[in-house]
């Protein structure tokens, strides 16, 4: 290789005397090769190429064995997490990744399915069946499933924010989503039967003037 | 009667040996590229009890039977146009020559069983490398008639690919190893065995990588590009190529191509070992047991050695295949041109010149 190549800061525009010999000194070579401007320079340590391999031979090599020894004594090397059974490091803690519904002080849900938190929904993965009970006058509507197909959600929370009763609230959770079949992705959760009485919310929210709690009772 | 038993034990131990092993280089591949990428890994074929909840999952172990079974049950689909004959025949005709190549190889010294002794190969042939250079040659064949008979564009890319890449790297391969019978001054590998258990200087073993340690780096190069792997991975690079000459091949066909190359990986880590490695001995090791430079003897009971001798090679070769795999894991892919040019223009003159020097020395020494 020649040391009379120019560097790349040091380049002419094209054209000029320095280009016409910088392509003249290349005739000798395969002529028929397109020299790229980034093409890399090489010094004899790199054109020897075996002593590289040696090098990148021993970098991998040290992360292997690195990781080896960490993997039969038992602690974790990989940077990879073991999906379903170990939860990412790097979620928030405020990632807000699971639907409860909350209920009255009595313990029944507090859902009126008005279908408002189905309609809103972007990716249409609620859905809700009601039911009536014309016995208690104050909620003759009630949901008998309220099913959240997780294999769609987009966890926007818009749910939350259309809900008029304040019955669908989203927790700090990581979402459990994988199964075995599309079956348990598809209506993962029947929040009626695994609900999560949230009893005692964190964050109240101000009652409305009429007092619902009192009619609730 | 005796013979017949040994040596269908022979050919027992060696098709399970190389079948086990290749079966293990399979996991090895995933786990080891795994560990070197700060992942994890194989880790989700268990074998449950049945009826309980205890799982075995072995650290992955049982992807490979996984593998093979899928293999085994997926839909035997055939190109609309092919070669029926060449098409079946392909194959076979590679993966069969790998598992022959085991033939020749010693796995063990010299098993004594009442007043008979048998060395512990399957043929003992005088002309072991001989047939080593005969039989992988064939395995080209197998490639060439999968992809011409594929009737496909990328099979008869790879296939060409793969048949002037086998062919220029076969001789470097074959220079490399000629110097190695120069050395050794017989054919059988046998001999070359127990040639390099004597003594350099009075202390350091005469192992092939010391006394040839060009020869040792040729043909490593060459046997890696012999079986198609990355660096030299050209035949059936996924990015270019779909799946190079296999392409049109499923369910267990694509199998056996997958199956012969990780058998391949065990093959020429066998060979290495024996060329280079000392074969089935340790360090001051021979056939009576181990005679230390010091001038102590420690001499075992027969059987110890035979037992340690068949250890030391499987754990050999199981570390040679390692550092294929590393190797493989670590390096990025030639170009077509440059593949040839590192081919013909550096591996072929150092191996000839290496032959030279090696035939000079030879010659003077003699």
């Amino acid at each position: 290789m020649s040391g009379a190549r120019p560097s790349q800061g040091a380049r002419s525009p094209p054209g000029s005397a320095a280009r016409s010999s910088d392509r003249g000194e290349h005739t000798s070579g395969p002529a028929t090769r397109k020299r790229y401007w980034n093409e890399p320079v090489m010094g004899l340590w790199e054109r020897v190429y075996i002593l590289e391999v040696i090098r990148g031979l021993w970098i991998t090599g040290s992360v292997l064995f690195g990781n080896l020894g960490k993997w039969m004594s038992g602690r974790k090397g990989a940077l990879t997490a073991y999906y379903p059974e170990e939860t990412r490091s790097d979620y928030s803690p405020n990632n807000r990744g699971r639907h409860v519904l909350t209920q009255r002080p009595n313990g029944e849900v507090q859902c009126i399915s008005c279908n408002m938190c189905a309609t809103v929904c972007p990716a249409y993965c609620i859905e809700i069946l009601s039911k009536a009970d014309f016995n208690d006058p104050a909620h003759p509507k009630a949901p008998e499933r309220f099913e959240i197909d997780y294999s769609r959600c987009i966890f926007c929370g818009f749910c939350v924010e259309a809900c008029p009763e304040d019955a669908i609230r989203m927790v700090k959770d990581v979402p459990n989503l994988p199964g075995f079949d599309r079956q348990q992705m598809w209506g993962k959760i029947d929040l009626l039967k695994l609900w999560h009485p949230l009893t005692d919310p964190r964050k109240r929210y101000p009652s409305p003037p009429g007092s619902p709690s009192e009619r609730a009772s | 009667m005796i013979d017949f038993v040994v040596h269908g034990a022979f050919m027992l131990y060696a098709i399970s040996f190389m079948m086990g092993l290749a079966t293990i280089f399979t996991w090895v591949e995933r786990k080891q590229s795994a560990l070197m990428s700060d992942r994890i890994g194989a880790n989700r074929c268990y074998i449950r009890v049945p009826f309980t909840d205890v799982r075995f999952v072995a650290w992955g172990l049982f992807h490979a039977v996984a593998d093979g079974g899928k293999l085994l049950l997926k839909e035997n689909f055939t190109p609309a146009t092919y070669d029926r004959v060449c098409y079946n025949l392909g194959p076979w005709l590679a993966s069969v020559p790998v598992l022959l190549l085991f033939a020749v190889i010693p796995f063990g010294g010299t098993l004594t069983i009442g007043d008979r002794s048998y060395a512990m190969q399957v043929a003992q042939l005088d002309a072991g490398i001989l047939f080593v250079l005969a039989v992988s040659g064939i395995g080209i064949l197998g490639i060439m008639l999968a992809g011409w008979s594929s009737n496909n564009k990328f099979s008869l890319l790879g296939a060409a690919r793969a048949a002037s890449q086998m062919i220029s790297y076969e001789v470097a391969m074959g220079l490399a190893l000629i110097s190695m019978v120069v050395t050794y001054g017989t054919l059988d590998l046998g001999a070359m065995v127990r040639w390099q258990s004597q003594l350099l200087a009075g202390a350091i073993p005469a192992w092939g990588i010391i006394v040839q340690p060009i020869a040792f780096v040729l043909f490593v190069t060459a046997c890696i590009a012999e079986n198609k792997r990355i660096p030299f991975d050209l035949p059936e690079c996924e990015s270019e190529l779909v799946a190079g000459f296999f392409t049109e091949y499923t369910s267990m066909k694509m199998g056996l191509f997958f199956l012969s190359e990780f058998i391949a990986i065990a093959v020429v880590s066998a060979l290495t070992v024996t060329l280079f490695l000392g074969g089935y001995n340790l360090p001051w090791m021979t056939d009576a047991g181990f005679e230390f430079p010091g001038g102590a003897t420690w001499s075992m009971p027969r059987w110890a050695l035979v037992v340690l001798q068949l250890g030391t090679f499987s754990v050999k070769t199981f570390l040679v295949g390692c550092f294929m795999i590393h190797v493989r894991w670590t390096l990025p892919r030639f170009r077509y041109d440059q593949l040839m040019a590192f081919g013909w223009k550096f591996l072929l003159p150092l191996a000839a010149l290496n032959l030279t020097v090696t035939v000079i020395a030879r010659w003077l020494a003699l």
